[in-house]
């Protein structure tokens, strides 16, 4: 409770300050808005159902990239883990990728998809697919040998102990590389959205640079931060914690 | 003939006592076991060597050694966790070649299920048999009740304290009614109290079940408070030094002077075993 009235009051002050600064008219207000412009500009993308409309298109991309993104990980990080040879040679290409900016991923996915929905999907889906495969694998790799060994003990062997005891006993880790991989989808979503018309929230953005509209880009900024906050805490934060506190790990603060 | 439906029927008939053991054929039947293992700088190390001897139905057999001399080995060959560099080993005569509900272990570790119900962990291996839903709760409950945990069948794992851990492993062992139970070192990591009570349970539970119990550990107290027999293991390479028979009567107390009596027997082979495997760490400490 005290610690949620902290954070009301520092970002009631923060809105102060922003108040203020606009008031003392150091630059124009096209420039630097109002808080109240930038509520007006949400209101009216609401009201127009502009933002929804982007709102829908973005999270329907996510859905289908990040989808894809979990499937392909999951199984990716599950050979990897499971195989040496593969370790050896995908596993450290995974590795090396991974450091790469999902952007640079666009300019190879414009000239093979051209100007589509495919190209932004291929961003995004390269952009956490990575993340996804390498916690996968990692969590695999250190799930405690006991486990394995009890289970195989107690009569289960293949696709049963996969499913009963490998599944289940690594799922702390491959939550982390779920909400990792998010993280990454959603960022690579929006940049990707930034570069043609595409009708997300990405596009929204530069749709108000180009109408020089700072109120409309603070306001989808807002809402993409939003977005992401919300999945990213509210849901990720729960079920990791719900789980964490099930499999007996210190509960995180 | 252990109706695994029924724990009360898994009680021994008068032949069964453990004091007619000998008279039956043996449960586990262990011939000429060796196991090698290479080292990184190519030699080898002869972990166990040339092990003989058999295992009794319904009995509970200690194994004793100094640490290192293979006694982890030795259980995983005999749960057909691993295979043997030589010799074979026998199973109600039959071989025994990789890993079967009929050998079930308990590790020091335990390895229960985080993810599962106290409940759902005992039932972990009647599930994997493909007993039905129904039936493998009714009897995981039974043994539940067994070692006195009804109460926290929907407690998980990390709520229990380490005595009942103990307890919830054995009933998951005990409900697959295995042929042989192994147990490596269970109660090591227990304080003394703990270890006390994990003592009588199994005495009584072993008694109640008529399970063969092959239980390892180095601590020779222990040895000579659970076991019918003590066998103790050589220092590097394994091999079989003495079979002590403990004839003491049950139940047993760690106090007894009885108890105190065969322990100390026992305790000065093992202090030759320890002596030895003292001067093999002073010898490599030298040559370092
Ligand atoms: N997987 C292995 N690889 C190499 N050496 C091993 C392996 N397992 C055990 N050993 C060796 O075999 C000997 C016996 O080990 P272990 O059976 O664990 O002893 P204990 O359980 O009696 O303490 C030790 O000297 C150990 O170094
Ligand atoms: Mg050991």
């Amino acid at each position: 409770m005290r610690r949620r009235i902290e954070k009301l009051i520092v970002f009631f002050c923060l809105f102060a300050v922003w108040q203020i600064i606009y008031r003392l008219e150091i630059w124009p207000p096209y420039l630097f808005p109002s808080p109240s412009d930038v509520f007006e500009a949400l209101r009216a993308g609401f009201s127009d159902r502009t933002f929804l409309i982007g709102m829908g298109i973005s999270m329907r991309r996510i859905a289908i990239g990040y989808g894809i993104s979990i499937v392909l990980g999951l199984l990716l990080g599950l050979l990897i883990a499971m195989n040496d040879f593969l370790e050896n040679t995908i596993g450290s290409l995974v590795l090396s990728l991974q450091s790469l900016p999902s952007i640079c991923w666009l300019p190879l996915a414009v000239l093979w998809f051209g100007l589509s929905e495919n190209a932004i999907l291929f961003v995004v889906i390269m952009g956490s697919l990575l993340a996804v495969t390498i916690n996968t694998e990692s969590g695999v790799r250190n799930v405690p040998k006991i486990y394995m060994l009890a289970g195989r003990n107690l009569g289960a062997n293949g696709s049963r102990l996969f499913l009963h005891v490998l599944l289940p006993a690594s799922l702390p880790y491959l939550i982390s590389g779920l909400k990792q991989g998010w993280a990454f989808a959603w960022r690579s979503l929006i940049s990707g959205e930034m570069i043609f018309v595409s009708l997300g929230l990405g596009h929204l953005l530069m749709m108000g640079r180009d109408l020089n509209d700072m109120s409309q880009v603070l306001a989808v900024m807002g809402l993409i931060m939003f977005l992401g906050y919300v999945v990213d805490r509210v849901f990720f934060v729960n079920v990791e914690r719900h789980i964490r506190s099930r499999w007996g790990f210190a509960p995180t603060s | 003939m252990n109706d695994p439906s029924d724990i009360s029927r898994m009680k021994p008939a008068a032949f069964e006592l453990p004091q007619f053991a000998e008279l039956r054929a043996p449960k586990l039947r262990v011939a000429g076991v060796s196991r090698k293992f290479d080292t990184p700088n190519g030699s080898s190390v002869t972990a166990l060597e040339h092990i003989s001897f058999e295992v009794r139905p319904g009995e509970l057999l200690c194994i004793v050694g100094p640490s290192g001399c293979g006694k982890s080995t030795l259980l995983s060959l005999m749960a057909g966790l691993d295979k043997p560099s030589a010799g074979e080993i026998f199973l109600d005569g039959h071989r025994v070649d990789g890993p079967g509900t009929g050998l079930s272990v308990i590790f020091q570790e335990l390895g229960l299920f985080p993810w599962l119900t106290v409940l759902q962990n005992v039932e972990f291996g009647l599930k994997m048999k493909g007993m039905e839903r129904a039936e493998r709760r009714k009897r995981a409950m039974e043994f539940l009740r067994l070692v006195h945990l009804s109460a926290f069948e929907s407690s998980y794992i990390h709520q229990l304290s380490g005595g009942m851990k103990q307890r919830v492993a054995l009933a998951r062992s005990l409900a697959t009614a295995p042929d042989v139970l192994f147990m490596d070192e269970p109660f090591a990591a227990l304080d003394a109290q703990t270890r006390d009570l994990m003592h009588e349970e199994l005495e009584r539970v072993w008694k109640e079940t008529g399970q063969t119990i092959v239980f390892v550990t180095h601590n020779v107290r222990e040895a000579a408070r659970l076991g019918d027999r003590i066998m103790l293991l050589t220092f590097r390479p394994g091999r079989v030094k003495s079979v002590f028979p403990v004839i003491l009567e049950r139940p047993r107390h760690l106090e007894d002077a009885d108890l105190a009596m065969t322990a100390r027997e026992v305790l000065a082979q093992l202090k030759e075993e320890i002596n030895k495997a003292v001067e093999e760490e002073y010898r490599h400490a030298a040559k370092d």
